[in-house]
């Protein structure tokens, strides 16, 4: 960890403020960046506390969906009621990830910006280009069984590890901020997350300062929700693959995975097959994708997971 | 005292302490936080500095330049000590790889620099900042590939490799009616105990004293002298509370050795422990095997030849894990074949973790035996019922001690609800979830170490035990509380416990399963000198004194027991030694191990139902904490089994999952109903504590019956483990 300065912002305004600072980093949750700051992959000179603002409510928006505060913590928001009841994909998807004890500091806005998982970006002895631009990549040809399988470049094979931003990406939610000129904008969720391509150190479409404010759930989408995150072991663990599902009566619904790309993946055309099962479906949404053999089972995984979402689903009354 | 005759009545028969289910007695401690680990002694030493090691970023090759001038001009660093500054330092006897010192690069996160500093993050902050220039050699990385070149091994080291043949194998072999020739493999595993390794050393002129994290203190001392370079009754080392092992910590470590050069250096005690990545490529690890078995079985079941051969990896100089052990003494077999295969790899050491050998080497052979019996048409466990022997079958005048390892299966059947178990697999279903339940033998044996000890009466404050020996969370404290407690006959509150300072008489320690009996052993001989020095000062004849209520009765005499100590207290000191009881009998220690498994029909993922060990080890000298050590070893091996993994990167040679974020233990939620029964046995041979080891018999053979139960849930058969969901994916019933 290097030595930084560290400050506490009152209003989102100023924190956008605060983060033009060169090496700045808002700090909410902390549960991934004083990881990577003791590590020194992260070497924030200026920390900035965002933890006073407020943002942390969910409240009901005028067209029936909800606005979730940035710092809702992870446990408040799987745990509330309307969540649980009207996008239990994301209340599912947030109690797969992690452990209590983290759900109980890690924010909604935190959650989105984790960093990957990546035993190699996670190693400040091997090249990785998303810690070091240019470095090179040593995951590629190396141990890849939790790497990505699509959507990766010849610089970056890393996965984005949440599963809250899966199951938003299932909800199409919508990642509202402001910036330090006060101008705010809203960034649909599939705009959000950016892939490797040749600067895999950029991971979101966010500007530099710009602040999450909260993110919003459009109204209730109805049908079945499922959250199937396959691992090795029971709790605590990064998925291999997990499959967020809104499945309606009429068989048609919405599919994203997770555990498989740079970002919560979902390819809405390939949708349409989903009333004809699990093999089409998954063909289309993981259509091009460039599998290392280690992590080839990745898509009969992620097939038969849905499979087994979809018979669950046709099961239920 | 020597044991070289079979035990006969003592004291310990009494059983009013030893074999009770009593609470640890540093269990308060424990629970309270005032049991301290090495790293937290702030107490033993004043103005503490903090070093922080720094492990080189390639696996194998030269150091050609360290510049370091940074780190030293860095915030609060007191010293910066580097490889460069001193040649190679000696190893410790028990040591492979070179711990510090010179410019060769042996593995990856090899200690080459440790920073000490005012502060912990002012030490790993300007580690970071040591530049080091490297002149990267190829390496040898890969298992498989180098098993060409591999070369027969012997499992003691000094002794000549060569095949261990009985009768004829390969005639054998070729004329049984049903045979077995298959591979199995085994992957580098961690340790992963929670406490990392951890040392505080400070140094008066020329001595030097480290509180550190150990299992075996007489080792630790003799090889910190060695690698120093000073007289071995320079050094103390005290370890009294071990935060976990499992064979990690057998052994003097790089913090050990730079937490004293950094504090030479600093002229400051210092304390260093080793980060969790360190842990993986610093230290030892189980290493990889792939065994090659074969078995022969006439029609009724009976082995007629069996075959293991084990492969293994290490560095230069290092030894072969001993994965076919327990193939020359489970079965019988008139043929057999067993040997083992050493190839050099450029991995960190590879080295003991929970049961070496034995733990990998049931792994295959029970999956083996498995697959035989299906071969057979035969159950399981008849088919090792059928092929059991009361003698090695090496020499057949060689009977084992106490074997029970078919009332272990009987027993454990009948327990387990056996029956229930489809023979063809793949038959029972419970919603999306495939069952099975499989079935293997824990075999481990019992060694015998000697074992000495300081015991003390005193007036007022009862009875003081004193000894080198460790606890690693296995319950040394208290099964040595209940030995001494029972051979003076006083209650479990008037002994006191003292461990794991080198200044107490040496012990056997902690390793191999042998230190609950070996070490109660050894309490037992300075108890019995402790007796008859109060027998003599009472004038009570020795024999027929007894220790009772906190009483010596001889005839009609009576005298406390505290009475007998004087205003100076009464001190002896002795050890158990061990003669050739070991060679004339066959020590072993037996378990049937259950497991019930299900398997997500869709995905593949294994979730252990629960489980069941039946043991014949022996006295147990505590059941509650015998029941503790069998079901964590039990959990170890649902690890070994379904996730445990040191992945190997072959191209840059190191465990690429250096946290335990990436090594994957079992959690809570992978570990349900565990349930243990220890078999009604004492063992006259091992000592006259009549007790063997269950440490380490609670992980071998788990793995395998594991694996069996998910071969009988789904039909696929993996023989190479971890058994993660990809290697089941294919064989399972399509999805629509």
């Amino acid at each position: 960890m290097r030595p930084f300065t560290y400050e506490r912002a009152r209003t989102a305004a100023e924190a956008a403020v605060a983060a033009r600072r060169p090496h700045a980093k808002f700090i909410a949750g902390g549960t991934n960046l004083l990881d990577l700051m003791k590590l020194q992959i992260e070497t924030p000179t200026h920390l900035i506390d965002v933890n006073g603002l407020g943002l942390d409510r969910i409240e009901p928006t005028a067209d029936g969906g909800l606005r979730i505060g940035a710092l809702v913590r992870n446990t408040e928001l799987a745990a509330d009621e309307r969540v649980r009841r009207d996008y239990a994909v994301l209340s599912r998807a947030l109690l797969a990830g992690a452990s209590a004890q983290l759900r109980n500091k890690a924010t909604t806005a935190g959650n989105l910006l984790q960093r990957t998982r990546c035993p190699y970006f996670y190693d400040t002895a091997q090249p990785c280009n998303k810690r070091q631009p240019g470095a090179g990549c040593a995951a590629i040809g190396g141990v890849t069984r939790q790497l990505a399988v699509i959507g990766a470049s010849e610089a970056c094979i890393a996965t984005h590890p949440s599963d809250m931003a899966v199951a938003l990406r299932a909800l199409d939610a919508v990642v509202e901020t402001v910036k330090a000129d006060g101008a705010t904008r809203s960034i649909a969720i599939a705009e959000f997350h950016r892939l490797p391509g040749d600067t895999p150190q950029v991971e979101t479409t966010l500007e530099a300062s710009e602040f999450i404010t909260g993110v919003i759930l459009p109204p209730p989408l109805g049908g079945r929700h499922f959250y199937r995150k396959v691992r090795d072991r029971a709790s605590y663990a990064f998925a291999l693959v997990a499959v967020a599902a809104v499945v309606q009566r009429d068989g048609t619904g919405r599919v994203a995975l997770g555990g498989v790309a740079h970002r919560p993946w979902r390819v809405e055309a390939a949708e349409a097959t989903l009333p004809r099962g699990a093999k089409p479906t998954m063909a289309g949404i993981l259509d091009g994708a460039r599998p290392s053999h280690d992590n080839a089972f990745k898509l009969t995984l992620a097939e038969r997971a849905l499979a087994s979402i979809l018979a669950e689903a046709r099961a239920e009354p | 005292m020597k044991f070289d005759a079979p035990a006969s009545d003592n004291p310990i028969d009494r059983l009013k302490v030893v074999g009770q289910p009593v609470d640890r007695i540093d269990g308060p401690r424990k629970t309270t936080g005032t049991a301290p680990y090495a790293y937290e002694r702030h107490e033993v030493v004043p103005n503490q500095a903090y070093g922080h090691v720094l492990g080189a970023g390639i696996a194998k090759g030269r150091i050609t330049a360290i510049d370091a001038s940074a780190a030293k001009a860095a915030p609060g660093v007191l010293a910066v000590v580097t490889t460069l500054d001193m040649p190679r330092l000696e190893k410790g006897v028990t040591n492979t790889a070179s711990l510090f010192g010179g410019p060769d690069i042996q593995h990856y996160h090899q200690a080459i620099a440790v920073v000490v500093a005012e502060s912990f993050e002012q030490a790993r902050d300007a580690a970071a900042m040591i530049r080091v220039g490297y002149a990267p050699q190829r390496g040898r990385f890969d298992l498989t590939a180098e098993a060409p070149k591999a070369e027969l091994a012997s499992a003691d080291s000094g002794a000549p490799p060569q095949e261990d043949r009985v009768g004829d194998f390969e005639g054998a072999f070729a004329q049984a009616a049903i045979r077995l020739d298959e591979t199995y493999s085994t992957p580098d595993q961690s340790h992963a105990m929670m406490e990392p390794h951890a040392t505080i050393a400070a140094w008066e002129g020329e001595k030097l004293t480290i509180w550190t994290s150990n299992q075996m203190i007489a080792w630790g001392k003799r090889d910190l002298a060695r690698t120093l370079g000073l007289p071995a009754e320079n050094v103390r080392v005290d370890s009294p509370f071990v935060g976990g092992g499992f064979g990690g910590k057998l052994f003097l470590r790089a913090d050990a050795v730079l937490a004293a050069l950094g504090a030479r250096a600093a002229g400051r005690p210092v304390k260093v422990a080793l980060t969790r990545p360190l842990m993986a490529n610093n230290t030892t690890h189980r290493p990889a095997t792939i065994q090659h078995i074969r078995i022969g079985a006439a029609p009724d079941g009976r082995i007629t030849a069996i075959a293991h051969v084990s492969l293994s990896g290490d560095l230069e100089d290092g030894g072969p894990e001993t994965a076919v052990a327990q193939t020359k003494l489970l079965y019988a077999g008139r043929n057999r074949l067993t040997a083992l295969r050493l190839a050099v790899l450029d991995l960190p050491e590879g080295n003991a973790m929970r049961a070496p050998g034995e733990a990998p080497g049931l792994m295959a052979l029970e999956v083996a035996m498995d697959e035989m019996a299906e071969r057979l048409g035969m159950d399981p466990i008849e088919f090792r019922v059928v092929n059991d022997t009361q003698v090695d079958p090496d020499d057949p005048d060689r009977p084992f001690s106490q074997r029970q390892l078919i009332e272990c299966l009987r027993h454990g059947a009948q327990r387990f609800d056996w029956s229930r178990r489809a023979a063809t697999p793949g038959q029972r279903r419970e919603g999306r979830w495939l069952l099975g339940m499989g079935v293997a033998v824990g075999f481990r044996n019992n060694l015998v170490m000697a074992s000495g000890a300081r015991v003390r009466l005193d007036r007022d404050r009862g009875v003081t035990v004193e000894t080198d020996m460790t606890d690693i969370g296995t319950g040394s404290y208290t099964i040595i509380a209940q030995t001494a407690a029972e051979m003076m006959g006083v209650s479990l509150d008037k002994v006191t416990v003292h461990l794991g300072d080198s200044s107490f008489p040496a012990s056997a320690g902690s390793g191999g399963q042998w230190g609950g009996n070996s070490a109660t052993a050894g309490v037992y001989a300075a108890c019995v000198k402790l007796r008859e020095a109060v027998a003599g000062r009472l004038g009570f004849n020795s024999a027929e004194a007894e220790f009772v209520e906190g009483m010596v009765r001889a005839g009609n005499r009576g005298v406390r027991l505290g009475d007998a100590a004087g205003a100076d207290g009464l001190t002896a000191e002795d050890k158990m030694e061990y003669g050739d009881l070991a060679k004339r009998y066959q020590q072993s220690t037996f378990a049937g191990h259950f497991v019930e498994v299900a398997v997500d029909a869709a995905t593949g993922e294994s979730r252990v139902r629960r489980m069941l060990a039946v043991c014949a080890a022996g006295r147990i000298l505590n059941p509650k904490s015998a029941r503790s050590q069998v079901i964590g070893a039990m959990t170890m091996g649902v690890g070994a089994a379904l996730m445990e993994e040191l992945a190997v990167d072959t191209r840059r040679g190191f465990f690429v999952n250096h946290d335990l974020a990436g090594y994957e233990v079992p959690v809570c939620a992978d570990i349900p109903h565990q349930e243990v029964i220890f078999l009604d046995e004492v063992d006259p041979i091992s000592s006259p504590m009549k007790a063997k080891g269950v440490g380490e018999l609670g992980i071998c053979g788990v793995g395998a019956a594991v694996a069996n139960a998910i071969y009988n849930a789904t039909g696929v058969r993996v023989r190479h483990y971890p058994i993660t969901l990809d290697k089941l994916l294919e064989g399972l019933p399509a999805t629509m």
